[in-house]
């Protein structure tokens, strides 16, 4: 495949996601966001977190190709923003965002239809991506039959099915329930374990970021920049690791960085 | 809550509340022919002035070979009016979607076909277009606009975030048209036509009239005007009454349709939870 063969030669530097000077400004608003400078490497899990409007949310849509950025420089798995194929990218909104008319089955085939991708073909990878995110079962339903955290399994299967190398989440699980985030958010480890995708994952939660990433880079927030990294260097992932002490001193960092991150904010 | 609600369950069970639903208005019918009936005959008026059920049922079986004919002719009219609202409403809003100049360029020209009563158009249409053309196109007049203006409300209520997905999956714009944009303006599109319908109805009696006062035409608006002219107002009551049925079974049929198409998704489709 076109997409795969791209995500495997041309990379730079390693990375999966760079970013260079990139700024994003509007007409009435001013700069909303950047320059910002940042690297993914490969199969890695970095999350952005930042306040509210902070433009975390924009940054991600830059690097998926929503939005066009003002200035800078997009390379997503190689390749220039422009050229990307669409399919070497997966992406998950803050809702559902599922077409209320077509079945589950329907709403992951999607990408593959519009990509012009043999039915039996289709449909197989469609059955994979429902099995990796329990919903073997659930194919025939609509969404509207689902509950919250199902929808969203389906929205992820949807993001997978093409098997892209870079994994987009924008505050994916922040309109659910604790328990099923927290289900959700063991899933999503386990996949990204199973796949090696590289995987960015906007947030607003510390305690999210904590637990799932390897890098937590905070941001300030109008305009958007990036104000620190934090590494985390735990190799478990698991109910121990949320409940140790070392979770809660990264945490507290994290939150430290944010608050600072806003003071920026609240000082200007 | 995990597992899947079966939506067809209990679909078959009538309610209390649907049999008083479906009884209620037969009830108030029943009443009204009955009293219809006791005004007639206890002030013993004239058949020429009102005529009473019983005669107006008697009419409609004696004169049925007429007027059946007529209200074939009618809804003939009415199903090609309806027929080309239908397309030319669609094909108008798909148009006026795909290109903003295109849409500010003819739209006020489709609402000042919409505004101007369509019975002041009609003696015109009759001068310059055959005449069963200009019936149909009476129809039409009336009936396109609200499936235009339904439908392009519908093509601008798609979802932002799943356009984004088309975006983001390089989808052609037929693509998106085709898996986004005419499943999401379906529902409103539906209704649009649940109006039309009724209007085409509407149009082509109207256009009828118009035309029956030239001296020609065999509808069902033909027929009660002719009835008018002849004092036979039994015939009228009887074509009347044909022409409603007309109206609620055209109505009902588009509602069904409507329903079928929508019913395993659509909020204006399901059942409502108890």
């Amino acid at each position: 495949m076109v997409a795969t063969s791209q995500a495997s030669s041309g990379i730079v530097g390693g990375s999966a996601v760079r970013l260079r000077g990139v700024t994003k400004a509007y007409d009435n608003r001013g700069v909303a966001l950047g320059p910002i400078d940042l690297d993914v490497r490969r199969g890695e899990f970095i999350s952005l977190l930042g306040p509210s409007g902070c433009g975390k949310s924009t940054a991600l849509r830059i690097v998926a190709g929503l939005i066009a950025p003002t200035s800078g420089e997009v390379n997503v798995a190689g390749c220039a923003a422009s050229a990307q194929t669409g399919r070497s990218i997966g992406f998950v909104f803050q809702e559902p965002t599922l077409m209320p008319w077509a079945s589950v089955h329907d709403n992951v085939r999607l990408p593959l239809t519009l990509v012009g991708m043999p039915r039996s073909d289709a449909d197989r990878r469609v059955d994979d991506a429902l099995a990796r995110v329990g919903l073997s079962d659930f194919g025939a339903a609509f969404p509207r039959e689902l509950s919250g955290g199902m929808k969203m399994r389906v929205s992820l299967a949807r993001a997978l099915v093409t098997e892209p190398g870079v994994l987009l989440l924008d505050e994916p699980f922040a309109a659910l329930d604790e328990i099923t985030r927290f289900r959700l958010n063991n899933d999503l480890l386990a996949l990204w374990h199973s796949l090696g995708k590289t995987i960015v994952f906007v947030t607003h939660s510390v305690f999210e970021s904590v637990y799932l990433s390897q890098r937590i880079v905070v941001m300030t927030a109008r305009p958007g920049r990036i104000h620190a990294e934090i590494k985390i260097d735990a190799a478990e992932r698991d109910e121990n690791f949320r409940t140790s002490a070392e979770y809660v001193a990264y945490c507290r960092q994290a939150s430290q960085a944010l608050a600072q991150a806003s003071g920026v904010e609240a000082a200007r | 809550m995990s597992e899947v609600t079966t939506s067809s369950v209990g679909a078959l069970k009538l309610s209390r509340g649907a049999i008083a639903r479906m009884a209620l208005p037969l009830v108030v019918l029943a009443l009204s022919i009955f009293a219809w009936h006791l005004i007639v005959s206890i002030n013993d008026i004239p058949p020429y002035v009102l005529p009473g059920p019983a005669l107006v049922a008697e009419t409609l079986i004696q004169d049925w070979s007429i007027l059946w004919a007529s209200l074939l002719t009618t809804l003939l009219t009415t199903s090609e009016g309806f027929v080309a609202a239908a397309v030319g409403g669609i094909a108008l809003a798909l148009l006026f979607s795909q290109s903003k100049w295109l849409e500010q360029a003819l739209l006020p020209y489709a609402v000042i076909l919409q505004v101007t009563p369509v019975i002041a158009i009609a003696p015109l249409l009759l001068i310059y277009l055959p005449q069963q053309t200009a019936v149909v196109a009476c129809a039409w007049i009336v009936a396109f606009f609200p499936v235009l203006s339904n439908t392009t409300l519908g093509l601008n209520s798609v979802d932002r975030n799943l356009a984004g997905l088309f975006k983001l999956y390089r989808a052609s714009r037929w693509q998106t048209l085709r898996y986004l944009k005419l499943p999401a303006a379906l529902p409103y599109t539906l209704g649009g036509l649940r109006i039309a319908g009724g209007l085409s109805l509407i149009g082509a009696v109207v256009a009828e009239i118009a035309a029956g006062s030239a001296g020609s035409g065999s509808g069902l608006a033909y027929r009660i005007a002719e009835s008018g002219y002849r004092l036979n107002i039994p015939r009228m009551f009887a074509a009347l009454l044909l022409l409603s049925v007309a109206g609620v079974v055209i109505y009902m049929a588009l509602a069904l349709l409507s329903h079928l198409l929508l019913r395993r998704w659509h909020e204006s489709a399901l059942r409502k939870e108890s």
